[in-house]
């Protein structure tokens, strides 16, 4: 029988690759599927606590509105890159360095 | 057996996401998402989270999928479909998340986890609806206002400067 | 009119020409006809004010009308400054004089000069000019008079170098200027020992100190003479005339203007402001320098050739009549002859300018630079061809030398039977009546030789006289009215007898009694009496002169009866000597400006070889040395490694931080990631 712990571990692994693709990915759009990797390890974690806590749905209510936070995230952050490449010809992130002034 | 699916679905997602995260070409890494969310979906089914699986295929493959490989082929020409990219700081990024998932997992493996155990549900789908429709009836409908205000959102920057 | 409309027209009166002044110096190449409207609109409206300030002074015909207005300048505890206007029935008088001839000038101007390069340069500095002549006819206080004073030198200096590309204008600038100063020093002494002794500058205080005897005996009398040292300069007397006769390479208008009717009489009026503050042998010496200045400028102009020439020592002799009347006591007569010589000579000078201007033209016509255009050897004839002009320069003409019904007449007769009464009560003084009546005579002969030269006669230079016109109306007009004005009826209504000396004038300008307790001094009404008692002697004596005059000078250059070269050789060695000026300039040159000269050079070389080279350069070279030093010390020494090293040091430091901002979202994120470890190594440990 799969523990806790098992789930626990590939929620980590999940994390950690989303992170490593927002640290070093260039395109904007691959750092946003890093997002949705570190998103759904989150909700990995929630179900997964949700099943060995005594089964409560309320993790299940959690998830559910970090899936339609994520659509919404999805959907705006799309647009944005989209604008960044209207006005800059690239999505590349290193390459908008707007900040820096 | 259940052993064996579980490990087969761990293994696809972990396997599917290091493939969005290394590979050079960026609709690869799309596809690749895809068994990723897959994976997670199949998981979800072992963690008795039916209805969230059906969720998750439907809203990150239906949805976010598609709108991201939308978002690749609307900054890329289309004849391009091997849209190359290249990564950065590979080296002191690594190294950071590897010490993050190196105390991830052993704050895992220490912690004492506190598991209680019951029975599985028939269903969740009515449990779920009622719980919406009840305790959560605000955050539900701040979420239908948050979903709005994206759509709006969306459309208003993607929209041509007229 | 209240007294109050009387100041604020002055007022007017005074910076009318200040505004335009500046309104064409700053702006006038920019403005249409290069501004000369503006200057023009700024007289005519002075000249309306000033009519009208006129015409209701002798509405009012109030004699002891006065009026003063001033204001606190300085004000410290021990000293006290007040600056103000003085309006009486002289300075409305005077303040007409002034604007009608500026306006003349103004509008002659036009014709005269257009085309200039300096056009309206020349309508600024004409507006200067007049502002500060009307500072010193308002002025009230010794101060104020000395700063517009100086202002007069100043648009003097500028506009006889108006074409300062001649040599000769810039040098005759250079000379009128200095030659000014030298009086200037004697005006400012003067000022200074009446300052020390009353302690104030206006008019009145000073008269009242005079009066109580604060100031008297021999620091008056020196005091006296300083103040008169400034109308010497100024009213161009001997010695300090030799400027006025240079001035004349300014525009003709500006010599009517300045060097014939008004600034040079600065220095008469001046000195009958002040009047009843010199003493009796103050007086004395003015009088001798007025007669004697008169008689020997006379005798220069009877030779001269430069119709202008003839014209300058011609004013510098009559300056000499009013300052003659002045040290005779008779300063009221010297003021009305300021007045009506201010008319006749500024008519004279505009005719000369109209002459000039025709010769210019002809001259021009026939490519013609080597005749000198203002030379009479040259003219000869123009009665036909310029009939305005000569018509007006006879009326003017007569008027100078004295004939019946024109206003020369009833001034020079008031101005001799000052000087004849004074005689008559000095015997001792005789030589002021000869200089008084033998200036006379000689101003008969040389003006009248001056008409017959240029006018009458057959023109020596055939091939101009059909190139000779009559000048423009904008010129011709200022000389019909001037001439005008130099008719008798002018100055004696309401009376109509042209040999009276009686009028408006005498009636509203009453000589006042001198304040010097001094029993040799003779009231106003004493000197009064003795005019009046001289009035009909002088009167004959005076036509005996100026017809003799005028009928050698008609034998000699009308009927050609007497030949005039052999007079010039039979007075051989007198003859040069007025020819040469009595050779004044080359004098002061030789025996004044050269031995300054020499004396200068060498304490240049004093100054400039032995103390500059030795004492001051070595001593700038220690300086120098010990400054190397130091310099090197503070530079390398501090400057390099203590300064710049706090400097460099932040600048490295910025340097290398600045790498962290790399303006990158993902380098950022990276570094709060190392944050959130170490925060969470913390927390574990």
């Amino acid at each position: 029988m799969h523990s806790l712990e098992s789930y626990l571990y590939v929620s980590a692994i999940l994390f950690a690759l989303g992170l490593y693709a927002v640290v070093t990915r260039r395109n904007g759009i691959a750092v946003l599927m890093g997002v949705e990797l570190i998103l759904n390890s989150a909700n990995l974690n929630f179900l997964a606590f949700a099943r060995f806590g005594g089964v409560n749905l309320a993790g299940h209510i959690f998830a559910l509105f970090v899936i339609i936070m994520a659509a919404a995230e999805a959907a705006v952050a799309l647009a944005i890159v989209i604008n960044i490449y209207k006005n800059y010809q690239s999505i590349n992130v290193d390459e908008i360095s707007a900040l820096r002034q | 057996m259940a052993d064996a699916a579980f490990w087969l679905m761990a293994l696809l997602t972990v396997a599917s996401a290091v493939v969005v995260v290394h590979h050079d070409k960026l609709l690869y890494s799309a596809i690749a998402l895809l068994f990723t969310f897959f994976g997670v979906a199949g998981l979800y089914i072992f963690l008795w989270a039916d209805f969230l699986a059906a969720v998750q295929v439907v809203i990150y493959v239906g949805g976010i999928l598609v709108l991201v490989i939308f978002g690749i082929m609307l900054t890329n020409k289309i004849t391009t479909v091997n849209i190359s990219h290249t990564s950065m700081q590979r080296g002191a990024g690594g190294l950071l998340v590897a010490f993050v998932l190196g105390s991830l997992g052993l704050m895992i493996t220490k912690t004492p986890w506190l598991v209680q155990h019951a029975a599985e549900p028939d269903q969740t789908v009515a449990t779920i609806g009622r719980l919406l429709m009840m305790d959560y009836l605000l955050p539900f409908e701040v979420a239908s206002l948050l979903l709005l205000g994206a759509l709006i959102g969306a459309a208003t920057l993607s929209r041509r400067e007229e | 009119m209240t007294e109050n409309i009387f100041i604020d027209y002055s007022l007017l009166i005074l910076f009318l020409p200040l505004v335009s002044f500046l309104i064409l110096v700053f702006t006038g190449k920019r403005l249409p006809r290069q501004g000369d409207w503006v200057g023009i609109g700024a007289i005519l409206t002075t000249l309306a004010l000033s009519i009208s300030m006129f015409v209701s002074m002798l509405i009012e015909y109030e004699p002891g009308f006065s009026h003063e207005a001033s204001f606190s300048w300085i004000n410290l505890s021990a000293f006290q400054v007040d600056l103000g206007f003085l309006v009486d029935n002289i300075t409305i008088i005077m303040l007409l004089v002034v604007s009608l001839i500026s306006s003349m000038t103004h509008i002659f101007s036009t014709k005269y000069l257009e085309g200039d390069i300096r056009y309206s340069r020349y309508y600024a500095y004409l507006g200067l000019f007049t502002f500060s002549m009307n500072g010193i006819v308002l002025a009230n206080n010794l101060i104020s008079l000395y700063m517009f004073w100086e202002l007069v030198g100043v648009s003097s200096y500028l506009l006889i170098q108006h074409w300062f590309e001649k040599d000769s204008a810039a040098d005759a600038a250079k000379k009128a200027f200095l030659t000014n100063r030298v009086g200037d020093i004697g005006f400012f002494i003067g000022i200074m020992l009446i300052f020390s002794t009353v302690g104030a500058f206006t008019y009145s205080d000073i008269f009242a100190g005079v009066a109580d005897g604060t100031i008297g005996g021999t620091i008056l009398t020196f005091a006296g003479i300083g103040l008169f040292l400034g109308a010497m300069g100024k009213s161009s007397q001997f010695p300090l005339h030799i400027w006025l006769p240079d001035a004349m390479e300014g525009p003709t208008p500006v010599s009517a203007l300045m060097h014939a009717a008004t600034m040079v009489a600065a220095g008469v009026y001046m000195s009958v402001r002040i009047f009843p503050l010199f003493t009796p042998d103050a007086l004395t010496v003015v009088a001798y320098v007025g007669g004697f200045t008169a008689l020997f400028a006379a005798s220069i102009a009877i030779t001269q050739n430069d119709i202008k020439k003839v014209l300058a020592y011609s004013t510098v002799s009559q300056l000499g009549y009013m300052i003659l009347a002045v040290g005779t006591g008779a300063y009221i007569a010297g003021f009305f002859h300021l007045v009506t010589h201010a008319m006749f000579k500024a008519c004279l000078f505009y005719c000369s300018g109209s002459v000039i201007h025709a010769m210019h033209h002809a001259l021009h016509k026939k490519h013609d630079h080597e005749t000198d255009p203002q030379d009479m050897r040259n003219m000869g004839g123009f009665k036909d061809k310029m009939p305005v002009t000569y018509a007006t320069m006879l009326i003017a003409t007569l008027a100078i030398s004295g004939v019946p019904l024109f206003s020369g007449f009833l001034s020079k007769d008031a101005v001799l039977a000052g000087t004849l009464s004074f005689v008559i009560h000095h015997p001792e003084h005789f030589f002021l009546a000869i200089c008084g009546f033998g200036a006379a005579l000689i101003t008969a002969f040389y003006m009248f030789r001056l008409i017959f030269m240029t006018f009458h006669g057959s023109p020596t230079k055939k091939e101009l006289i059909d190139d000779i016109h009559e000048s423009p109306k904008a010129m011709t007009y200022p000389l019909i009215l001037l001439a005008t004005l130099s008719f008798f009826i002018f100055y004696t209504l309401p009376s109509v007898n042209p040999i009276s000396d009686h009028g408006w004038f005498k009636d509203l300008v009453v000589p006042q009694d001198s304040f010097v307790q001094d029993s040799a001094i003779l009231s106003a009404h004493e000197i009064e009496e003795g005019m009046h008692h001289a009035h009909y002697l002088a009167m004959a004596l005076s036509l005996l002169v100026a017809g003799l005059g005028i009928g050698l000078s008609w034998m000699m250059y009308y009927r050609k009866i007497l030949s005039a070269d052999e007079w010039a050789k039979k007075t051989g060695p007198m003859y040069n000597l007025s020819l040469n000026k009595y050779y004044f300039d080359e004098n002061y040159q030789k025996y004044l400006i050269q031995p300054v000269l020499k004396l200068a050079d060498k304490v240049a070389y004093i100054d400039w070889d032995l103390y500059d080279k030795y004492f001051i350069n070595g001593f700038g070279r220690v300086t120098d040395w010990i400054s190397r030093i130091t310099g090197r010390l503070d530079y390398e020494g501090i400057d390099q490694t203590l300064v710049d090293g706090v400097g460099r040091s932040a600048g490295k430091m910025g340097s290398g931080l600045k790498q962290i901002q790399t303006g990158k979202l993902q380098n950022y994120l990276l570094f709060v990631l190392a944050g959130v470890i170490v925060i969470l190594v913390f927390q574990t440990i």
